[in-house]
């Protein structure tokens, strides 16, 4: 296993060289994280690469990603544990001339029937993890609730158990696209990284290191014109991800140049809503019309 | 330094960011794994533990330029620490006399380089240049006083613009204009400069300015503080979030839950002898609101706006409608946006309020109003209206308003007037008062009463 780079500048190299180029603040973090053991919630509008963020810190520790995601219903018997009763009674039945019933009782409430799920399975396990829980605001507060526990302590209380507390601390990854303000509780027990979409260098230079055989002169292009897009008024702003995208499928067409035509073609791989379309072809087309006519 | 940092958190609390106890322990251990030289790390670390939204980020920003600005000046004074060499621009005294021509030259360049500076925006030179601008251009001692009008003094004079100026020397960094952003940051940094000026003059702080005199009164002219208005209700919606749940259903519907009987039945050798129910969520209430936007109600539609969508964030299942002479239902708008901008900008746009005449109709309004939800209403819901109740001289139809809240389990009435006011004029609160639980609030302490009647379990209706 790699040892935990010791400076934040040193994580931010490791983790460019896993195709992640990590903002100074999220390289800042994510090392106050791993040398402090505290959760880190992280915050931002879709697709700025929250998610990303955990794989690529998974990758550069060396450790298994285990990862829960989050939807409205999600309880503990999903999250955490959970009896494995078909087991149980198979085991009740297997055995019950001859075993006595203290036994049975004793053993079928044991770790082998025990299903573990994701929280379960990252406090655990023997090799220290990184845990990402995706989208939390997608949960009920009542989750949110039980995951107390778990992000201050590490620990997780089985009542047939008794106290399951951490072997190893995971690094732990909260996501959240802000679509409802968590609570309290659960914020004071993390950091805070708030992920914003990339300036202008930054972001071309994520999209070189995705397509380095696209030209330099369109992937300019292109991420000007990301850009500009994200200006205007739109229900669903484009992503890093979707600027990725769009730069792999000129790639496909060969394209040299990003002209009128080639963007009316292909801006659907950035812009997802009908009525976006329109307010994007008008104002963005009317940009590159006058850029071609100039230069 | 901790207690600098105890100090820096309870600023913060002051302009509403919420810091315990907990949240400095973790300050003081994160301040251990960045290096203190690092101005950004200090300051990002601090941020990752203290201010944990983006509105708590955006304060963190102000009060920390605020307090360690300030921090370092005040230690200075008590030291006695001064500017040993006042900064030496190029030419010392030919800002006076312009008829110096080397000294004109010099004084040239140094407005070139500072638009140079300003164009490749960094910061370091900007703020060197800042010095010695002020040493040039901002006749020492006898500023004006007042440090906004010394700092646009001196930006005049250096030439600085955003707009090209064309009659310059193509060479001229400025010739082009210069980018907005670079220009406000080095605006800031003679700012800056300037009130370290002041404070070596007279060694005193001037009086620490709260970021922004939050009044709690609702603002009332067009130009509103969006902002502070948003910063109560944030407050407000972790009261309303809080409030809520202790108080909501408590009553238990039986729902066999086979998972758990099937658990339990193991320790009674399979045959299920206890029977596990399904656990109850508590069930949200269900409201409807109806929001008058018409132009009486101006200066508080945009308060109320935000509350709507403050209880949007907290309650799931409530339906929105807003109203002039008609109705219009904007549920799915508050759905679709979380941006409060975007929401008002969307109502505004797209609510297709059919205003005709510019005046509340009530009398139509509660028509529409049972006709679109109609059959839904129902004893748990509750219906909220959010109006001045001044009908223009039309009839108020205070049967059919009686006739929605005999429907509904709970109605409020939240009029923006103070009580003062009522049943003066058209104003016909007096006709729906008796079917409703009428409320003032036109500040954001008459909302908090509310929020609590709101929370407060029903007494009217026992089954709910």
């Amino acid at each position: 296993m790699n040892a935990a780079p010791a400076q934040p500048a040193d994580l931010a190299r490791r983790l460019r060289a896993t195709g992640y180029l990590p903002g100074e603040s999220a390289a800042l973090v994510s090392h106050l994280a791993i040398a402090l053991g505290k959760p880190v919630l992280v915050e931002g509008p879709a697709g700025v690469g929250k998610t990303q963020l955990a794989k690529a810190l998974a990758e550069v520790l060396d450790r298994r990603l285990v990862r829960l995601q989050c939807y409205e219903g999600l309880d503990e018997a999903k999250a955490l544990y959970e009896w494995n009763y078909r087991k149980q009674l198979l085991r009740i039945q297997a055995e019950s001339d001859t075993a006595s019933w203290r036994e049975v009782q004793d053993d079928i409430f044991g770790e082998e029937f025990l299903l573990e799920r994701p929280l379960m399975d990252a406090i655990s396990s023997p090799e220290p993890v990184v845990l990402l829980i995706d989208e939390i605001d997608k949960t009920d507060q009542e989750f949110e609730a039980m995951l107390l526990e778990l992000l201050s302590d590490f620990q997780i209380s089985v009542p047939e158990l008794g106290r399951i507390e951490a072997r190893t601390r995971p690094v732990v990854l909260l996501t959240s696209n802000n679509t409802r303000e968590l609570t309290e509780a659960l914020k004071r027990r993390c950091l805070y990284l708030w992920l914003d979409y990339p300036e202008l260098e930054h972001e071309l230079e994520i999209v070189r290191l995705h397509t380095p055989q696209l030209g330099d002169e369109i992937t300019r292009r292109l991420v000007e014109v990301v850009q500009m897009v994200r200006e205007l008024d739109l229900k669903k702003p484009p992503s890093i991800a979707e600027s990725i995208d769009w730069a792999r499928a000129l790639l496909l067409l060969g394209a040299r140049d990003l002209d009128l035509d080639m963007f009316r073609q292909t801006m659907s791989v950035i812009v997802k809503h009908r009525a976006d379309l329109d307010v994007v072809a008008e104002r963005v087309g009317v940009r590159l019309a006058a850029g071609a006519s100039s230069g | 330094m901790a207690a600098r940092l105890v100090d820096f958190a309870r600023e913060l609390r002051e302009e509403g960011v919420m810091t315990g106890t907990s949240e400095l322990l973790d300050a003081v251990a994160v301040l251990r794994e960045v290096s203190w030289t690092d101005r950004d790390a200090f300051r990002e670390a601090l941020a990752a533990t203290l201010a944990k939204s983006p509105e708590d980020r955006r304060i963190f920003a102000l009060v920390f330029e605020r307090f360690f600005f300030r921090a370092t000046e005040a230690a200075a004074v008590r030291e006695g620490v001064r500017e040993s060499v006042p900064p030496t621009p190029p030419t010392h005294d030919a800002a006076q006399d312009g008829d110096d021509a080397s000294g004109e030259l010099d004084l040239e360049l140094l407005r070139q380089q500072i638009a140079r500076a300003v164009q490749q925006g960094s910061e370091g030179a900007m703020r060197d240049l800042a010095r010695l601008a002020i040493a040039a251009f901002g006749r020492q001692g006898e500023g004006s006083g007042v440090i906004g009008v010394d700092v646009q003094r001196i930006r005049r004079q250096i030439g600085l613009r955003a707009e090209p100026q064309t009659e310059l020397d193509p060479e001229d960094p400025r010739a082009a204009g210069l980018p907005r952003e670079a220009l406000r940051r080095f605006e800031a940094l003679l700012r800056r400069e300037l009130e370290r000026g002041q404070i070596e003059r007279t060694e005193a702080l001037p009086p620490s300015r709260p970021l922004s005199e939050l009044d709690r009164a609702l603002p009332s002219g067009p130009l509103q503080d969006l902002a502070a208005v948003h910063r109560v209700v944030a407050q407000l919606k972790r009261r309303l979030k809080t409030r809520g749940s202790e108080h909501r259903g408590a009553r238990r519907r039986t729902h066999v839950d086979i998972r758990r009987t099937m658990r339990a039945s193991l320790q009674t050798g399979g045959v299920p002898v206890v029977l596990k129910e399904r656990p109850v969520r508590p069930r949200r209430p269900e409201i409807y609101v109806l929001c008058d936007v018409s132009t009486s109600v101006t200066s508080a539609s945009v308060f109320f706006l935000s509350v709507l969508h403050a209880l949007h964030d907290s309650f799931r299942k409530m339906r929105s409608f807003v109203f002039i002479e008609r109705i219009s239902e904007v549920t799915d708008v508050f759905e679709r946006e979380r941006d409060f901008k975007a929401v008002s900008e969307a109502i505004g746009r797209d609510a297709g309020v059919a205003d005709i005449s510019g005046y509340t109709d009530y009398g139509r309004v509660w028509d529409e109003f049972r006709e679109q939800v109609g059959d839904d209403l129902h004893r748990r819901a509750t219906v909220i209206v959010l109006g001045d109740a001044r009908t223009n001289g039309r009839d108020p139809r205070a049967d059919l308003f009686a006739a929605i809240a005999a429907q509904a389990g709970r109605t409020f009435w939240l009029n923006p007037e103070p009580r003062l006011y009522w049943n003066y004029g058209d104003s016909v609160i007096r006709a729906y008062e008796q079917y409703c639980q009428a409320f003032e609030c036109w500040t954001t302490r008459h909302l908090e009463d509310f929020v609590e009647a709101l929370a407060r379990p029903t007494s009217t209706s026992p089954d709910s």
